[in-house]
Order: C-alpha cells, then structure tokens, then sequence
C-alpha cells in the first residue's frame, strides 16, 4: 500500500500535497491492517500460542527422542490411521464425485433441493449420526442380517468393531466436504467446453478427462483436504464403531490427554500427526500439478 | 425466389436436403433446402430466433434433425455425433479450454485424432503463423485480447482442415472497430487456407462484406438465397427487401403482370412499374413496391425520359456525411426516403418545397404482400 501511494503523491502538485495528504495515505496504509486485525489475532492467541507451547512441550525431557519414542511405541497406530484415512479419502471421492457431477450438470431446477440433501447429515450433530450407525451394525442389526443371508458374514462374524464399520463412517461423516468443493467447481464449468472438445474430435470420455476432470481439480483437491485432514485426525468414529483392532492416533492423544495431561511424549505425537499431513497435503498438491489448483 | 439447389456448383460440401427441426411445438427450422459449395463463403443471415444457429448446430451435429438429411460430401452424417464429422465450429464466445495456453487449445483436434507429434507441431505452427499469433503460442486465453481469443478459435478449428469450417456469430463479442477490421482478416483466411466457411449472422453489413451467397433466414424460413447483390437489388420478399440494407416499402395494387415486369397503383394513383419474379403477383393481387433510398434522384421540374416519377413534397432533411438524408411525402401522405449526393445540383430544399422523386424502372421491385409485413419505412429502418 505505501508503494502504491507514492505515484499518487509524485504526481500531484507540491501545493496540494499540504494538508490531508499525509492523513490519506496512512489510512491507505492503515486499512488493511485494520481489517485482518481481528482474524490475526484470533488464531494468534487461540491457535498460533497453543501450537507453539505444545510444541515446546514436545521437546521437553528427552528432547527429539520423544518424536521417536511415540512413533516406535505407535508405529501400527500411525499407519492403520493413514490407511484409513486414505481409504475413505478415495471412497469419499468416488461417491462423491458422481454424485456432485448429476448434480452440478443435470440436477435443473432441483440443484438446490439436491446440494440441501447432501447436507441433511449435518442436521444432526456428529456424535448422534455416529452413534445411529451402532443400532444400524449391531450384531443383530439389518445390515448384518441382510449380508449373512447372502452369504457375505459367516454367522459368528460382526461388522461392529470392524475396520469396515470405522473407515465407512469416516467416508459417511465427511462426505459433504467432497461433494460440496467439487459441486462448485462443477457447477461454474462453461458447458460449451464440452461442445468445443466433441466438434474437436473427442469422445465423451477424452473431453471429460481433459476438459471436466481437470477444471475441476481445484474442488477435487479441496475436498481431498476437508476429507483427509479430519479423518486423519478423528477419534469418535473408531471408539464407537471400532474395536481394539481399530485404535487411531486421536484416540490415542484423546484418551492419554484426559488422565495424564501435557506429557511430552503425546504433544510429539499431536505435532507428528499434523506434520504428516502437512507432508501429504503437499505431496499430493505436486502430484495434482500446482498451476492447476492456484 | 433463386433456385435452392444453388447455380454453378461443381461439387456441394454440404447438402441440407429438405430439413425440419423441432423443438416441442416451435418449428425451428421449416424445410430447410439448400446446398453449399466448395470453397465458398456462405452466411446464414437473419434475426435472432430465425433457426440460423440451430441449422448451423445441425451441421455441427450438436442438433439432429427431426426429419430430412444433412449430407458432407455426398454422405449422410445426420445420425453422427459431432466428433466423428469433418467439420469445425468457431464458437459465439469461443469456448477456448482456459486451462490450456494456445498451442495445446490448437493442438486439441490433432491430437484427439491421434496425429503424431511432430506433423501436430508443424501444424500447429503453420495455423499460427495464418492467422498471426505465433509468439503468443504459450499464452493462456486469460491473456489475450478479445481479438486474439477469436483469432484462436479459428486456429483450433482451421488446423483440423475440416471439410467446412461453421462460425456462430464469430465477431458479435468484438467492438465495431475490431470487428471491420476482422471482417477482412476472416476473408484473407479463408482464401488462404481455401476451405469453406459457413458463417452465421444478424449483421447484414458483415454478411454483405464477406459473403459468396447469403441464405436470409426469417422464422425458421430460408427467404431467399443469391449472391449479395442480387439479394440486395432483387430482394425475394418483403423481409428481405426490409432486412438488407434500407428500403422504401409502399403498398400498392397490381394492374398488369408480365413475364419479369409489373405495373401497380401506388402512392396515390401513380402507376408504376418495376421487376417481378413472383408467380403470386397477378393484376389485382395487394402488393409491396419497393425501392432503396440510394436509387431515388430529385429534381425541381419533372424528369425527362423513361423514369418512374412521383410528385412529393420535403418533410425533413438530415445531413449523415456520406449522404443527405431526405424524407418526403407522396401524395397520398406515404413517406418516401431518399439518400442523395451532397453534391447534387439542386437549389437549397426546405420543408415544404415541392419536389419531384424519380427511379429507373429497374430500380423498383414488385413483391408479393406478406400477411405480416411491416408497414412503414420507420419500421424497417429501425432495425437496419
């Protein structure tokens, strides 16, 4: 801002530049500042102290070695959290994505009615759908019901409990943040694009790979973000519907926070999960091609 | 009306050979019969809604027909989709992929067809260098001016060297000046790469300015098709004689018919003789006279010789450069516009001065009424 004032005050006349002239470009300059003041110190206070104090607390008592203490203690941890993420990240994705395509390109006049349906869910709070997926897998429950009499589970074998049931409600939960980005992405793509490919020679397969699934990287890489990250980081899903076999990083960090608190050896742990998925947010955005999503 | 089946053609790209298409109740397009030759440059023109853009989409396959056929070199591609026919759409707003920089938009044909790399490249290049945007190759269209996007669009579709080449509106985004400008650069084009272009407008101006023949569309109808000066000296119908360029239009009454002449009663009384073509018109039978304003002469005392003359009177003059504008009275009250030379050798006119109006016989056209016709010349011209 102060840059953009300088013309200005060159290019005026020396009287003029007497008077309100200061005023004016230190409210120029001021702005904003003014503007992002709120918001900035916000997550100062509430996200930039906690995460510096917790990580000063990572390295207490034995240093670095706590980073690797937690990650040898929770290696499978570690790696069962990421597959799961992963795994309902593209489960997300390949719901999801068909599902904001109708609706971005053939939904009409019910693309409103449609989007409010994917939404419906969060009309419920997180705990409550959780907790409504138990009646719906319990032992003796329809789901189970239905998939013995096919065939599919032997008559002693549960979904409850099962990496199924975790990473299914993990893709159920956080379904509407892949739909959603997509959906816009979708929905601002000019149509006669697809004309152009088909006059151009291309099937309608080849114009979708080059011209829909591309314009639309940028709402598949956000909601690949508002999938992953929260998933990678949950713990309600797993402690209700999962069992010994399906622990994850947060339960971890939730469970040892709640009677030991502030040890060194869980604030490494915390800082490991989000350094991971920073890690992998960028790796995925080189794999996406940068120029694409800016 | 001309013969559908056009004069002199050798060898006709495209053919649509008796096509109908609806949409619900609408008749879009209404027995469509026509045919388009090699290299020529062929404009549909005609106001909005007239089915200009939906035959043209049904050239592109974007469209099927309802019935009739729509044939590219002798072979029906009515039931083909877009991307299996040989030829290529500039669109109304180019629809340039934004993600890709210029060379892989021109690219984007060849290489769905599965040209090798190097025949693209020299392609791509040669396209470029036509229509001049060789440095900017590497651009985005988000970079380029208005202009330039066009000239890209033409590449794109052009490198493909497709059998026709169909604009929709191709210039309709650009300012006046710009749009002269590639009106000129459009033609330039087209004799240089030697394909034919079908080329959709409601710009008369510009269909007047490039075109081999015109096809005047009017409600789904094709009016007239010729060649720009005879569609615009023997216009077909009235809408086309009111469409193209300006015109006075004058009720009148047939008295005589001949082979290619008749006479009507016109403008009070007066009788009157011009062109006729029409089978409809027989003594009797409520016709239109028309006659453009540029044709008109005036003069103080009545002509001499073998012009058609009407005593009128001045109501108003208006200088527009080129031209002075004159707007009489007939003596019936009809308006009567003439565009005469600044230079003519008359004395100064005011309103109300007492004049007399004149035309060569050959400059009048006898056209059969339409029932919905406009009426006055204010109707027309406003829409010229």
């Amino acid at each position: 801002m102060t840059v953009a004032a300088v013309p200005s005050r060159v290019r005026r006349p020396r009287r003029e530049r007497d008077g309100d002239d200061t005023g004016v470009s230190a409210r120029q300059w001021f702005t904003p500042w003014l503007l992002i003041a709120p918001g900035g110190l916000w997550l100062l206070i509430f996200f930039i102290l906690p995460l510096f104090s917790l990580g000063r607390l990572s390295l207490e008592d034995g240093g670095l070695s706590n980073y690797s203490t937690v990650i040898s203690d929770n290696s499978t941890v570690i790696i069962r959290t990421f597959v799961y993420a992963t795994i309902s990240t593209v489960a997300a994705i390949v719901i999801g994505y068909p599902l904001a395509y109708v609706i971005a390109t053939k939904g009409g006049k019910y693309k409103n009615f449609l989007l409010a349906l994917v939404i419906l869910p969060f009309f419920v709070t997180y705990l409550v759908r959780t907790l409504s997926w138990k009646i719906l897998l319990f032992d003796g429950g329809p789901v189970v019901a239905i998939l013995q009499s096919l065939g599919i589970l032997n008559d002693n074998q549960s979904i409850l409990g099962s990496p199924f049931a975790v990473v299914s409600a993990l893709t159920y939960n956080f379904l509407p943040f892949m739909v959603l980005p997509i959906y816009v992405s979708l929905e601002k793509m000019d149509r006669r694009l697809l004309d152009a490919a088909a006059d151009l020679y291309s099937s309608p397969a080849r114009a979708f790979r080059k011209i829909t699934l591309r314009l639309s990287l940028p709402g598949l890489f956000a909601g690949t973000l508002l999938t992953f990250i929260p998933a990678a980081g949950d713990f309600v899903n797993s402690e209700l519907l999962g069992s010994d076999r399906t622990v994850m990083i947060g339960q971890i960090i939730e469970k040892n926070f709640g009677k030991e608190f502030f040890r060194p050896e869980l604030s490494a742990l915390s800082f490991m999960l989000m350094a991971m998925i920073l890690v992998g947010v960028i790796v995925y955005a080189r794999l996406l091609g940068t120029e694409e999503i800016a | 009306m001309t013969s559908p089946t056009a004069v002199g053609l050798s060898a006709p790209v495209i053919e649509i050979d008796h096509v109908v298409k609806r949409f619900g109740d609408f008749v879009a397009v209404d027995d469509a019969n026509f045919s388009i030759g090699q290299g020529e440059f062929f404009s549909m023109l005609g106001p909005s809604g007239c089915g200009k853009t939906t035959t043209l989409r049904m050239i592109a396959g974007f469209e099927q027909p309802t019935s009739g056929a729509i044939r590219l070199d002798g072979i029906d591609v009515s039931k083909i989709p877009p991307n299996k026919r040989d030829v290529n759409t500039v669109f109304q707003q180019y629809a340039l992929f934004p993600h890709m920089n210029v060379f892989d938009n021109v690219s984007f044909g060849p290489q769905a067809q599965n040209v090798d790399k190097a025949t693209i490249k020299k392609r791509v290049s040669e396209i470029l260098e036509i229509v001049r945007l060789t440095e900017f190759a590497s651009r985005r269209p988000a970079q380029l001016s208005g202009g330039q996007q066009q000239r890209v669009a033409l590449a794109r579709a052009l490198v493909n060297l497709p059998k026709a080449l169909l604009l929709d509106e191709p210039l309709g985004a650009l300012d006046l000046k710009l749009r002269h400008a590639m009106q000129f650069e459009l033609k330039r084009i087209q004799r240089e790469v030697g394909i034919t272009f079908v080329y959709v407008t409601h710009d008369q101006e510009e269909a007047l300015t490039m075109s081999d023949r015109i096809a005047v569309m009017s409600d789904g109808r094709v009016e007239q098709i010729g060649t720009p000066a005879e569609i615009y000296d023997n216009p077909a119908t009235v809408f086309v004689a009111g469409f193209i360029g300006q015109a006075n239009l004058w009720s009148a009454t047939c008295t005589d018919r001949s082979a290619t002449l008749a006479t009507v009663s016109a403008l009070g009384g007066s009788m009157l003789s011009g062109s006729c073509v029409a089978d409809s018109v027989r003594a009797g039978a409520p016709v239109t006279l028309m006659v453009r304003p540029e044709r008109i002469s005036i003069s103080v005392n009545p002509p001499s010789g073998d012009m058609q003359s009407v005593n009128a009177t001045v109501t108003d003059l208006s200088f527009q450069g080129p031209v002075v504008r004159l707007a009489l009275s007939a003596p019936d009250g009809s308006p009567i516009i003439a565009n005469i030379d600044p230079d003519a050798d008359l004395p100064l006119l005011r309103p109300g001065h007492n004049v007399w109006a004149s035309w060569a016989p050959t400059a009048a056209c006898v056209l059969p009424d339409a029932p919905d016709q406009p009426r006055t010349l204010d109707d027309i011209v406003d829409e010229g």
